[in-house]
């Protein structure tokens, strides 16, 4: 197996190269910010970055990440101003209720303030309605996110 | 989150209070009566830690616990799943005690010490009290214990940020430094509570405790538990329940990499591949080629469970409740009104799968749990490992999402039936297929209605028959009534905004066969709203009458019912026309101790498409003690309801549930979610009512309503936009 690049850390980790990397991440190394939630790229609760790019870990064969980057929720740079508008965000709103898919929630939205700084209704749930909330939290996650967007302007 | 076991503690018992000392430290018990007495005295049997010989049918719920090095920390007995408990139980006890709430600590009660079942929406009714007087009665001891080493006057004391102040002369002692000498006082009885006027937290938006570690990823949930040694294994359960395993290929799945054990339980129903990763063992389960006997249940489809619960709308049944002679009434009427519901089995499919870990050894047994009944769940770990309940631990964690489907613990016995066959701590964890196919689901059930009418359109007698299974008679068979009626079945029918002159309430048990039933959020209110607010939105309709006027003139002697519709009607701008394309429809409810009025205004651009532009709702739940998280609720509990309304049937074909993932059991997405969800929280002196299943109740009326409104048929069946209503194939 070749070695992950996992949050600025090299690991190297004895698994079938078809493991989805979810596993490796939560099973073998304790990364547990990601959650499993479907397994099969429904729900996004396993929502980490490949070389910046928002992808669902749990169908994503370890195999096929080679060296590239991957970020989990625990490797979002705290000093990076998306990242505090988005987590801030979510506090000041109180967006959570159960909070497992949140980490995921997150994720996402810090991937769409990335490209899109200013996203409209119809840009936030087109970018987010791949990440499930059973709780319904869906009316502070698009609130949240234009506050974010809004402290970040 | 971690149980709580203090090492030698003394016990002074002062009556129904008992007050702890363990090193220095002031702890102390409220005890209440639970919500049910029954429940109450199986909390004897095994009484925890913290409270040891509970002679009465009283059992310790809350606990403050204040160390020397001023740490403050709050027991809570309710477990937290998203509905924002922890955050308001800690207001509660913080308001007395003088704290900030982000200053403490917070921990799960154990199981036998209050945290007996979180469900049914009862947390805040029946803590509200009590969780106020731990507080008050601690801040009376701390502020006696100052006050006595000042040498001053109690009454000129106060408390503020975790610290006794002398008003006068604004000195301060932290709690921690005179928790000891408070903690050789006696408890006061009757504690004096502070004057609502007076509160700082209570009534008044407060954060979520729990926002942080949620957001950044570190709140543990039962799926994040790791023990040193520990293996993870998957299971597979019969598809059919009450098969067993015929045969499997065990040396291929051991020749998977990582895979360390097959595991079969007692009654050969349940397989586990136990592997180094949850990965390994799913390869190792596919690679097992496991065949079943599927036994009798084998030939079960939907259509069995369906026709068996129209049959029962003949025959004969159990009158639940009855007012006056409504069937002379309805036989004499000149006119009546009959129309008959039907509602669909559904799954639960939190977004964390169900998971449970447990280490058992010859000395105990712990137990690692996301679960809304930890003393089951230890009773279970006691049954089948044979220990006494004491030497069982059950450790609570957060729960990624409840909605009743942690109400059972049947996975919490399968984890320790499989864990008592290795040495080493076992998690195991579900796949969704698993999850949502070895659910224990909502009931279907089949209702009718028929009501007398009097020459305006009004009801003078309403007889209604509901058929379907008694979920309580297998989760809590005391709870069944002599006469065989589960009272849950109660919610929104007899218990309801609205009086009849005459009224008959029947209940014709019918027991779904190959699956099992239980709780759903909303329970009985849910079940009970979709039909009985449907049925008088189309009375509404017959008589010509505006829904809201309809309902109006229904809950004129009804103030709290009268408020919250008329406030809910003024925000939604229901006097005004609705916009082009749109309809609008409504529901009003009584049920979980709060009142609410909704309004939707939705658009169909064609019969299998609806767009929710608009929910507003207007919420009377008394006394509230964090709004913004009421708010929260409803909200949330709306668009969980919406899922299930809209979209969501389980069906079983050859004794096989069919809906698998999300991918066949379609969950509401950010897209699809209203486009706003306007919430008025009523002002209110009244006690607290429940809140976390209120917006789920309304949900399939809500829309069933604005969809009569839309299309110009009415939606007696759910889910709404299944075949059966977009295609009128019945």
């Amino acid at each position: 197996m070749p070695t992950l690049m996992i949050n600025g850390q090299p690991h190297s980790v004895d698994v079938d190269a078809d493991t989805p990397l979810l596993w490796v991440l939560r099973d073998i190394l304790g990364l547990n910010a990601a959650k499993f939630g479907c397994g099969i790229a429904q729900c996004g609760a396993c929502t980490v970055y490949v070389d910046g790019k928002a992808v669902r870990a749990c169908n994503l064969p370890v195999g096929l990440v080679g060296t590239r980057a991957i970020t989990t929720p625990e490797g979002l740079e705290s000093a990076d101003p998306v990242v505090q508008a988005v987590k801030s965000a979510w506090v000041a709103l109180d967006v959570v209720q159960c909070g497992y898919c949140q980490p995921g929630q997150v994720m996402a939205a810090v991937a769409l303030l990335r490209t899109t700084p200013n996203p409209t209704d119809e840009q936030i749930d087109s970018a987010m309605s791949g990440n499930m909330c059973r709780c319904g939290t869906y009316m502070r996650i698009r609130a949240a996110i234009h506050h974010a967007a809004g402290e970040l302007a | 989150m971690s149980t709580h076991s203090p090492s030698s503690a003394a016990q002074l018992k002062t009556g129904r209070r008992r007050m702890l000392q363990a090193g220095g430290a002031l702890l102390l018990a409220t005890l209440w009566p639970t919500a049910r007495g029954r429940a109450a005295q199986a909390t004897q049997a095994g009484t925890g830690v913290l409270v040891e010989d509970v002679t009465t049918p009283f059992a310790p719920n809350a606990f403050i616990r204040i160390a020397a090095d001023n740490t403050v920390t709050l027991i809570l007995p309710n477990i937290e799943m998203g509905q924002g408990i922890y955050t308001s139980s800690v207001m509660l006890m913080a308001e007395e005690l003088g704290i900030d709430p982000f200053a403490v600590q917070i921990e799960a009660a154990p199981p036998g010490g209050g945290a007996e079942i979180t469900g049914g929406s009862t947390s805040i009714m029946t803590e509200w009290l009590p969780l106020r007087q731990a507080g008050a009665a601690a801040r009376a001891m701390l502020v006696q214990a100052a006050a006595t080493r000042w040498g001053v006057a109690p009454e000129s004391c106060t408390t503020a940020n975790g610290a006794v102040v002398h008003t006068p002369t604004g000195r301060t002692v932290p709690f921690g430094d005179v928790a000891a000498e408070a903690a050789t006082l006696p408890v006061p009885k009757e504690p004096k509570l502070k004057d609502a006027a007076n509160y700082t937290l209570v009534g008044r938006k407060h954060h979520r405790l729990d926002s942080q570690i949620k957001v950044d990823g570190t709140a543990r949930f039962g799926m994040d538990v790791q023990v040193p040694g520990m293996k993870i294994g998957t299971v597979a359960a019969c598809p059919v329940q009450g098969g067993t395993l015929r045969s499997m290929n065990r040396n291929a799945a051991l020749a998977v990499n990582g895979v360390h054990a097959v595991l079969v339980t007692d009654n050969k129903d349940t397989v586990c591949v136990v592997a180094e990763h949850y990965w390994a063992a799913r390869k190792g389960l596919k690679a097992l080629h496991i065949q079943w006997n599927f036994g009798k249940n084998a030939a079960i489809t939907t259509q069995t469970i369906y026709d068996d619960l129209h049959a029962g709308l003949n025959g004969p049944a159990i009158v639940a409740n009855a007012k006056a002679d409504a069937p002379g009434v309805i036989g004499k009427a000149g006119a009546t009104y009959t129309a008959t519901y039907q509602q669909p089995l559904l799954a639960h499919s939190p977004m964390e799968p169900i998971n449970c870990t447990a280490h058992v050894r010859p000395d105990g047994c712990d137990v690692w749990a996301g679960t809304q009944v930890a003393e089951r769940a230890r009773d279970t770990a006691a049954e089948i490992t044979g220990l006494p309940a004491s030497k069982i631990t059950v450790h609570s964690q957060y729960i990624g999402g409840g909605f009743g489907r942690r109400l059972e613990h049947e996975y919490v016995t399968q984890c320790v039936q499989f864990a008592k066959q290795v040495p080493y701590p076992l998690k195991i964890v579900w796949s969704r297929e698993e999850d949502i196919t070895k659910d224990r689901y909502r009931p279907a059930y089949v209702d009718k209605l028929t009501a007398a009418l009097d020459d305006k359109g009004y009801i003078t007698a309403l007889q209604h028959r509901i058929v379907g299974p008694a979920v309580v008679a297998r989760w809590d068979p005391p709870e069944l009534t002599k006469d065989g009626y589960d009272e849950d079945l109660s919610l929104a029918t007899v218990v309801t905004p609205y009086t009849y002159p005459a009224y008959r309430l029947e209940f014709a048990r019918r027991e779904a066969p190959g699956i099992t039933t239980a709780w759903w959020r909303g329970v009985g209110g849910t079940r009970g709203l979709f039909v009985v607010e449907g049925f008088i939105d189309e009375l509404a309709a017959r008589a010509g009458a505006d829904p809201v006027a309809y309902r109006r003139a229904m809950v004129q002697n009804n103030p709290r019912a009268l408020a919250v519709l008329e406030r809910a009607a003024a925000d939604a701008g229901w006097a005004t026309p609705v916009p082009k394309g749109r309809a609008r429809g409504m529901a009003l409810q009584f049920a979980f101790g709060s009142y609410m009025a909704s309004i939707a205004e939705i658009e169909m651009p064609s019969p299998d498409e609806v767009i929710i532009h608009r929910v507003t709702a207007a919420v009377d739940c008394g006394q509230v003690v964090n709004p913004d998280q009421v708010v929260a609720q409803i909200e949330g509990g709306l668009i969980f309801g919406f899922s299930a309304a809209l979209y969501n049937e389980i069906t079983l074909e050859n004794g096989r549930v069919q809906q698998q993932n999300f991918n066949t059991w379609r969950v509401m997405r950010m897209n699809e979610a209203p486009r706003r969800i306007d919430v008025v929280v009523m002002p209110s002196k009244e006690d607290p009512g429940g809140i976390g299943e209120v917006g789920t109740a309304a949900a399939a009326p809500l829309l069933a309503n604005a969809m009569a409104a839309a299309q110009g048929r009415r939606y007696r069946s759910l889910p709404l936009l299944s075949a059966r209503n977009t295609e009128g194939k019945e």
